[in-house]
């Protein structure tokens, strides 16, 4: 293969990486070059976004041009770990390429090269290095081109969605001041700088290729969705929903941060994988060291003291200074995985601290569609996926319920949300919960997989809701919308894909006719294998793995069947309330006539991204496990995921093999497909049928306390007001109590004296220094005064005077004369 | 009566001097108070001379006699401008209506 190649793709996704900041550092200063009513800070970020589009594109293709690493031995395979800008010359750090080992018995799947390299040296602490990294492997590709491309069609959209910005004086209705309605200049320009600076963080956040860098552009993200939640920054609901947002992130954040220095401090590197440097010296990723070539952890297992053995990427072992092997305790590796699993917890809007992401509809629609379906909160699923060859199976395990406990209280709240938008944002959450459960079962590609169909059909959806909500003139609330197919027939209808898609619906039955048709005509293989796929939109073929990977995990590991009933019937309710959104939304009849008559459809700038979303929502896992995506993904798994993980090797716990899942793969879509039917057709009668209705209301109060306890969203509010908000008041009360008596006290009788002190000097001053000064004063004045009578000006008095003087000198001196004379 | 001696150029020198204080003491008008001083000047120059005259002092009472008169005109000369510009703001030379610089 090419060494060049690696090179050529860093540098493509580097411009695409940094286009947006282009566009971000020009767009900030919007409002300054141009006029407030200037589309032009649009038109740049759509520009820099679709060059970045444009890039990774050129890179997926590129990517796709390179051999797959053919079945070699271990050692073989490292030869080509040495590439360079000459061949003969010895290695640069720069466009170093680590080649990874397949795992040939069982995984059919081609492995995929991986690249990774500095782009420069931020600081140097003795062996730990802060270097902007790049790793670059299937999964960051594939990252790149979905992110972008969503990106660009939000970008699109928002040119229509946020016109209403384009004007010197916006009038905001929700806010009410004194003076009526508050109004305020437009903030167009701002809105797309945030968007780029956005798109910056999250595609350098899926580069970096250390987890010291990952953690900085997590911040960065998390900042601009502080930004975009709070863009109507005067209403109190979007200024907290901000607020709430950004420090619900700081508590997972905070998680990441131990997770980060016990990787410092046991491993030395924050580095993902294995790079020789430009001094020719090899600098050991973490992966290497952890695992061995085939994936495996080598533990030492002696009673309480037990520890994973560290190796270098040949699978020799790591010698301290002492000669001792280096290893790290396992308790210390658990500590790590969670902690950074924290992280993905808060990003990703996982239980406990999924709170934060319904309230984050308070931002603009297109915010909502690109921070909470396809990028943000996607950040943490990506983070666990990268970062997965770290998590032991007791970490998994945890990930896995955290996962599932998500995706099924998420589904049920939404059941019973109206507005729009946070039914979109629940079952966000719950799709999110479908990816973190499949990561924590060791079905790494199908969770990854869902990440980018889900990406795809979310944030069609949310556009959708978004065009709903700008054709009904900012009417969120379900109850009042209804019918609107008929006013804004593109919305409908490509929101209708992407809620068949979400729900995973698929026709039975058609995949061995079209099987057998392709098999007749003799078409390539590939095609056969496309054709032999279910005829299906993405959602069935992502959820679909999940589902089955879930499924075999019961089966191996009995105790934990919680984790296959609960993404099952989360398939159900997901169906129920995503046909309930389009039913309510769409068909039936017009509940509020004052809202339908003023509905329309909207622009062609709008309706276009819809359309495009809607074909890739569609049509991108076309193919399911044999199709181009999923192969994709695969070709980057973690080298222990594909033979699974036998009971007993680390822990009780068994994983699944590629091999058993694939055995379950046909009950598993069959189970999801009833259950996906079954919701759907309950939503159907519920509100989407004329004759045969159930009433909804009638249910309510037939189940009052579930539904009050569902529509408070399980309570986690009102807990978490009393477990934390609630003490955090009662303590900051008692500081301020401390400070108030104590501290205020002490300041005060300080005070006090200095005052008393101070008056005593200041008659000590007053009296004694002044008296002295001016009694002298005083007694020059007087003599002063006294005297000045003898001028009296008259020049003949002077003369007596003179005489007088005269005289008077001359007798004494003759009197003192005689006397002195007298004796001689 | 036989010869002059230097007591009575002491006396004729005091009487001088007591005229001219006198003068200076009695005489309101500027003028006459400056002649009252070339009296007194006199008187002592008088003295001068005749101690030059009478005892060992030699020359030296004799030029500061000298030095003396040419002293009293240069006196003179400011002291009749002083009187002149005095009559030009008082339109009188009355010594007495000079205490404007009275305590």
């Amino acid at each position: 293969m090419d060494p060049k190649t690696g090179e050529t793709l860093a540098k493509l996704l580097t411009a695409a990486w940094l286009l947006p900041l282009l566009g971000f550092a020009v767009e900030i200063f919007a409002g300054y070059l141009w006029s407030r009513r200037s589309k032009a800070a649009a038109y740049l970020a759509v520009g820099c976004i679709v060059g970045a589009f444009l890039c990774s594109a050129s890179a997926l293709y590129l990517y796709r041009q390179l051999p797959t690493i053919p079945v070699v031995h271990h050692e073989a395979s490292h030869q080509h770990g040495k590439a360079g800008h000459d061949e003969t010359k010895p290695v640069h750090g720069e466009g170093t390429v680590v080649a990874k080992e397949e795992e040939h018995h069982t995984d059919p799947a081609p492995r995929m090269h991986s690249f990774s390299g500095t782009h420069y040296v931020l600081a140097k602490f003795s062996n730990l290095k802060i270097s902007i990294d790049w790793y670059i492997d299937s999964l960051t590709i594939v990252m790149f081109a979905m992110v972008t491309l969503i990106a660009s069609c939000i970008h699109v959209f928002a040119m229509g969605y946020m016109s209403e910005e384009l004007t010197e004086e916006y009038e905001d209705h929700q806010v009410h001041t004194s003076h009526g309605h508050f109004s305020r200049p437009g903030r167009f320009y701002k809105f797309f700088a945030f968007l780029s600076l956005f798109c910056f963080s999250m595609l350098g956040l899926v580069l970096a290729g250390n987890i010291f860098l990952v953690f900085v552009f997590w911040e960065l993200v998390g900042v601009c969705s502080y930004f975009l939640i709070g863009f109507y920054i005067e209403r109190k609901s979007a200024s907290t929903a901000a607020n709430k947002a950004f420090i619900m992130n700081r508590v997972g954040d905070f998680g990441f941060l131990i997770g980060l220095m016990i990787i410092w401090t046991s491993f030395g590197t924050f580095q993902f994988a294995t790079r020789t440097e430009a001094d020719g010296q090899k600098q050991l990723g973490l992966f290497d060291m952890v695992r061995g070539a085939d994936g495996k952890l080598d533990l030492q297992d002696e009673p309480g003291k037990k520890a994973v053995l560290l190796t270098d990427d040949h699978d020799h072992p790591l010698l301290a200074a002492d000669g001792t092997r280096r290893s790290i305790p396992y308790i210390l590796l658990i500590g790590a995985g969670l902690g950074v699993f924290a992280g993905c917890v808060g990003k990703s809007a996982q239980f406990p601290l999924q709170t934060w992401l319904p309230d984050a509809m308070e931002g603009p629609t297109p915010v909502s569609a690109l921070v909470h379906s396809a990028t943000m909160v996607a950040a943490g699923v990506y983070l666990a996926g990268r970062f997965y060859p770290m998590f032991v199976p007791e970490v998994q395990l945890v990930i896995a319920y955290v996962g599932a406990i998500t995706l099924f209280v998420a589904a049920t709240i939404a059941i019973v949300a109206t507005d729009i938008k946070r039914v979109l944002a629940y079952s966000t959450i719950s799709q999110l919960g479908y990816m973190m459960l499949a990561i924590g079962l060791g079905g790494w590609a199908a969770g990854l997989f869902h990440l980018i169909t889900h990406a795809f059909f979310k944030s069609l959806m949310f556009l959708c809701s978004g065009s709903v909500i700008y054709g009904c003139h900012h009417v969120q609330e379900m109850p009042q919308m209804g019918g609107l197919r008929k006013k804004m027939p593109i919305t409908a209808y490509t929101m209708l894909i992407g809620v068949i898609a979400i729900c995973g619906l698929a026709i039975p039955g058609v995949d061995v006719f079209f099987g057998g048709v392709a098999a007749k005509l003799g078409l390539p293989a590939s095609f056969q294998n496309v054709m032999s796929e279910k005829w299906a939109f993405s959602g069935y073929h992502s959820k679909d793995a999940i589902v089955a990977t879930a499924m075999t995990y019961a089966q191996l590991n009995p105790l934990h069947a919680l984790l296959f009933i609960l993404p099952l019937a989360g398939a159900g309710i997901t169906a129920f309330y995503m046909f309930r959104l389009w039913f309510y939304t769409f068909a039936g009849k017009p509940r509020d006539q004052h809202v339908y008559d003023h509905a329309h459809e909207s622009p062609w700038l709008m309706t276009a991204p819809l359309i495009l979303l809607a074909a890739f929502a569609a049509f991108c896992a076309c193919g399911g496990e044999k199709g181009f995506l999923f192969t994709m993904l695969l070709g980057s798994e973690p080298a222990h995921v594909a033979d699974g993980l036998a009971a007993g090797a680390t822990s009780k716990l068994a994983l699944p093999s590629h091999h058993q899942i694939h055995d379950n793969h046909a009950t598993a879509g069959f189970y999801a497909l009833v259950v996906a039917a079954v919701g759907t057709f309950t939503a159907y009668l519920f509100y989407g049928a004329r004759q045969f209705k159930l009433n909804p209301s009638e249910v309510q109060s037939r189940f009052p306390w579930l539904y009050t306890f569902l529509a408070e969203k399980w309570r986690f509010d009102d807990l978490y007001d009393v477990m934390f908000v609630k003490p955090v008041h009662i303590v900051a009360r008692w500081c301020a109590a401390t400070d108030r008596l104590v501290f205020d006290g002490i300041l005060h009788g300080a005070c006090r004296i200095g005052i008393v002190v101070s008056h005593w000097d200041r008659l000590f001053d007053e009296n004694i220094v002044d008296g002295l000064v001016n009694w002298v004063s005083n007694v020059t004045y007087g003599a002063g005064s006294s005297f000045r009578y003898l001028q009296t000006g008259r020049l003949r008095q002077y003369v007596m005077f003179i005489v007088v003087g005269v005289v008077l000198v001359g007798g004494f001196g003759l009197f003192w004369l005689m006397l002195r004379i007298r004796p001689s | 009566m036989d010869t002059v001696g230097l007591e009575n150029f002491l006396i004729v020198g005091g009487i001088l001097f007591v005229c001219g204080v006198v003068c200076m003491a009695i005489k309101r008008n500027a003028i006459g108070v400056l002649m009252g001083v070339e009296l007194v000047l006199n008187g002592a120059n008088l003295n001068f001379v005749a101690f030059s005259r009478y005892t060992k002092l030699g020359l030296d009472g004799q030029v500061l006699a000298l030095f003396v008169i040419v002293l009293a005109a240069a006196e003179a000369a400011i002291a009749l401008a002083i009187a002149l510009n005095f009559y030009n703001n008082h339109l009188t030379i009355d010594v007495d209506r000079a205490d404007e610089l009275q305590g």
